[in-house]
């Protein structure tokens, strides 16, 4: 009996509004909402620009409790988490906590409540030898991220198999594949899955600054994070979550479920080379790609759209049109392929779930979104990004990809079970 | 019937000493390593004691090039790794291109490496901070530094799940094997022993207040009174057995024969917790009674509550002194996402060497109906062992290794 994982529930936090018909209009509309950073101070550093969330926790009903144990990414994780139960109707059924897992995704883990947290027990970095007696209670639960899990677990009330998934800037597909594993191979029948980060905070932006990965188009945020333009000048912050509600298919069709996508194949490689460095020529991506297709039983042709990791450096953007066409071949020509991080910015380990969310929404209106920003394409990006506005088109089969720091490449296909509505 | 995944080589870098040979040895002895930190002055702290790597200079490991830009945790992973490939003979050529992975667990992440660079940021300014930070900080980093350094091109993984967490990575790695990868490297190594570190484990109220380092980290003890934390960890060679066959693997200590993983019910629920459940599931993945399991290593929190919890499982699968129980970790600490990988080479080995190594210091409450084998090693014969590791908040992880023939 082949076991196959499907997407029943979404909710999202994405910068430029809460919850996902907010997200969908940003997109669609083509707007961005990278900004001046608000959260602090930004003004020492060399890039000060990032895509925020307005996040009123109390506003998403946290308990004053919640807001003081969790970092925000923890809080974004939750709020998604309720948010996608709520969607996919699995709180009106009698669902197996047993049979319920979490697998949570996180680039950057803590590490707003680490640089508040180290702050004051180093006072202002003037301790060696750090004064636990100011530490807050919660510390280990923000040095150790897998209280990510936990905390969506206790918002859920799964008991199955817990987990953090941390890959750096792949996790948000990492994450949700992990979960579609446990699916498939019998562990799981319900998985609470997707990623959250919150990564804008001082220690980010001086170790982006370091090396000179972010964007310094301060004076133009708006039109700071542009994926494929000749003029871009590297990415750009983002912060946010994405959680989905996984089912294995046929207890979703039993109890009637609304059932966006399936996850039909995904693949992680490594390229074996350097830390932060890409090969040009793309082959790792590309075998990521070529793999979780095979794994999804569908050719290159089949791809009616690519949710690309595009994140705005030049590095990126090469090596990433290189991997697509080496990895979908001619098609890669035919196919239309965007970057939502020209308009929500680049959100680390989450930003791979935002594109999965991106993803099975244009699955379901059959739109896809644009590249914002995209005026003058670089010569050596030199594919159908679809610039600045969407595009109404067919959209059955989508691939989205994710590169990041360590050298890895995932891919993911997701498609339509057959029989599921259009 | 599904190809087994072999555990075919390990590499070990724990306070016992880097390297398989030395921690084997002064476990079997019974040998302390917890001692007074010495990698920053405890005295301020009310909790003094720690399982530290004494002796490691990565340069006698690493490229320097390699040492500048990684955490400790990472040099210590990278030192085990490479004493992995070692044992298990692998040459780079007996790994098709995409054929060879890594998946590690990581709790802390490079937490040290991090504390230096927000003291930079914070001290001097943004302008201070490493060109490494980026990528010597996240979890992903001791991940990242494997496959590039021995060039796995294939699957990559990187698992939170605290003191759990160890076994998930193995777990995952099975699965990908069995999903068409032919050798991942896996396990997972922590090194938290900066005061940075240190505040947070404070934080948990969890760590033992002892004084006398062969008197502070008892569970099942009526003196229990939290743990002592340590570093390290170990990096296992997992190989399908086809692929292990062919290409002639020569070391097979064991293999992975089952695993699961529970999450308690939410605090003040007033329901069992998970771990019963972890157990039976695991014993149920690798087909096995309760009455065909030799040894069991157990979690060993030391507090209360959780040893209780843990004896009552344990019981409740086995019975009542049925099977002999271990925990080698009073001698090291506990490693956060490195203890249990320690924990699955120590199972390896017992298997390999009849030995049951003893769980050190602990004088057994009478309260807990468990054969704990304490003070001396017993000469047993094992064929199957199951580990237990749980984790801060509510993970419960169970893995059963079981000799090959």
């Amino acid at each position: 009996m082949n076991r196959r994982a499907v997407i029943t529930g979404v909710g999202v936090l994405a910068p430029g509004g809460t919850g996902v018909q907010n997200f969908w209009d940003l997109l669609t509309e083509g707007r961005t909402a990278t900004r001046r950073i608000t959260l602090f101070d930004a003004g020492s550093f060399r890039s000060r620009v990032a895509a925020e969330i307005d996040f009123d926790p109390a506003g998403h009903g946290l308990t004053p409790q919640e807001i003081q144990r969790m970092d925000r990414a923890a809080q974004f994780a939750v709020v998604g988490a309720r948010e996608a139960i709520a969607d996919s109707g699995l709180a009106t059924v009698a669902f197996d906590p047993h049979r319920t897992g979490v697998s949570i995704g996180s680039g950057a883990g803590a590490v707003r409540r680490l640089d508040s947290e180290y702050r004051v027990v180093s006072d202002d970095g003037r301790l060696d030898l750090v004064d636990h007696a100011y530490a807050s209670r919660h510390l280990y639960r923000q040095c150790v991220p897998s209280s990510f899990a936990v905390e969506v677990a206790w918002a859920t009330g799964a008991e199955g198999p817990a987990t953090v998934v941390s890959t750096g800037c792949t996790s948000g597909l990492d994450a949700v594949a992990h979960a579609a594993d446990l699916i498939r191979d019998g562990t799981a029948d319900v998985m609470i899955t997707g990623a959250t980060d919150a990564p804008i905070s001082p220690i980010t932006l001086a170790s982006f600054d370091a090396i000179k990965a972010t964007s310094t188009r301060n004076d133009e945020p708006r039109a700071a994070s542009r994926p494929f333009d000749a003029d871009r000048d590297g990415f750009v912050l983002g912060e946010g979550a994405a959680v989905f509600v996984l089912e294995e298919l046929t207890g979703a069709r039993d109890r009637g479920a609304r059932i966006y996508a399936e996850i039909a194949g995904h693949a992680t490689r490594s390229n074996g080379f350097h830390m932060t460095g890409l090969r040009p020529d793309g082959r790792e991506l590309a075998e990521a790609i070529t793999a979780a297709l095979d794994e999804a039983h569908t050719s290159p042709e089949d791809v009616d759209y690519v949710s690309a990791h595009g994140s705005g450096t030049r590095q990126n953007d090469r090596h990433e049109t290189a991997a697509l066409k080496r990895g979908l071949g001619a098609h890669a020509r035919r196919t239309p392929i965007s970057s939502i991080k020209s308009m929500v910015g680049h959100s680390l380990g989450s930003v791979g779930s935002l594109e999965i969310a991106a993803s099975v929404l244009a699955m379901r209106h059959h739109v896809v979104p644009p590249t914002a920003n995209l005026h003058t394409p670089d010569p050596e990006c030199d594919l159908d990004y679809v610039p600045i506005t969407a595009r109404e088109h067919r959209t059955d089969t989508v691939l989205t990809v994710a590169s990041g720091f360590g050298g890895l490449q995932s891919a993911m296909v997701l498609s339509r079970p057959d029989g599921s509505a259009a | 019937m599904k190809a087994r995944t072999l555990i075919t080589g390990v590499g070990m870098a724990t306070p016992h000493g880097i390297g398989v040979a030395d921690s084997w040895a002064a476990t079997r002895a019974g040998k302390n390593a917890i001692g007074r930190i010495t990698r920053f002055d405890p005295s301020p702290y009310p909790s003094r004691l720690a399982g530290e790597i004494r002796d490691f200079d990565p340069r006698d490991h690493l490229p320097d090039r390699l040492v500048r830009q990684t955490d400790r945790s990472s040099q210590l992973a990278l030192t085990a790794a490479a004493h992995a490939f070692e044992d298990a003979g692998v040459r780079p050529a007996d790994v098709p291109e995409y054929g060879g992975g890594v998946v590690t667990a990581a709790g802390f992440g490079g937490i040290e490496f991090g504390q230096n660079e927000l003291r930079n940021l914070w001290s001097r300014g943004s302008r201070y901070v490493s060109v490494y930070q980026s990528f010597a900080w996240f979890h992903a980093a001791t991940s990242g530094q494997i496959s590039v350094r021995h060039e796995l091109r294939g699957h990559a993984g990187v698992l939170v799940g605290d003191q759990a967490g160890g076994l998930d990575a193995l777990a995952q790695a099975r699965r990908r094997i069995r999903r068409g990868s032919r050798l991942i490297v896996s396990g997972g190594v922590d090194a938290s022993l900066c005061s940075w570190g240190w505040a947070a484990h404070l934080a948990t109220g969890q760590i033992s207040a002892g004084e006398h380092p062969e008197r502070s980290y008892l569970p099942f003890d009526r003196a229990a009174d939290g743990h002592v934390p340590g570093e390290g960890g170990a990096l296992l060679i997992l190989e399908d057995e086809r692929a292990a066959i062919e290409r002639g693997a020569d070391n097979v200590y064991c293999e992975i024969a089952g695993y699961a993983s529970t999450f308690d019910p939410r605090p003040g629920d007033g329901r069992e917790p998970g771990l019963r459940r972890a157990i039976e599931l695991a014993l149920a993945d690798a087909a096995l009674g309760p009455w065909e399991i030799d040894l069991v290593f157990a979690d060993a929190a030391a507090t209360a509550r959780m040893d209780r919890e843990e004896a009552e499982a344990l019981i409740a699968v086995f019975g009542a002194f049925a099977v002999p129980v271990t925990a080698p970790k009073t001698a090291i600490g506990r490693l956060c996402g490195g203890g249990a990988p320690v924990d699955v080479v120590m199972a390896a080995l017992a298997i390999r060497e009849g030995l049951i190594p003893p769980t050190v210091h602990v004088e057994p409450s009478p309260e807990y109906d468990i054969d704990l084998v304490t003070t001396h090693p017993r000469p047993a014969s094992v064929r199957t062992a199951l580990v237990i590791a749980r984790g801060h908040g509510g993970f419960n992880s169970a893995m059963v290794v079981r000799a090959v023939d």
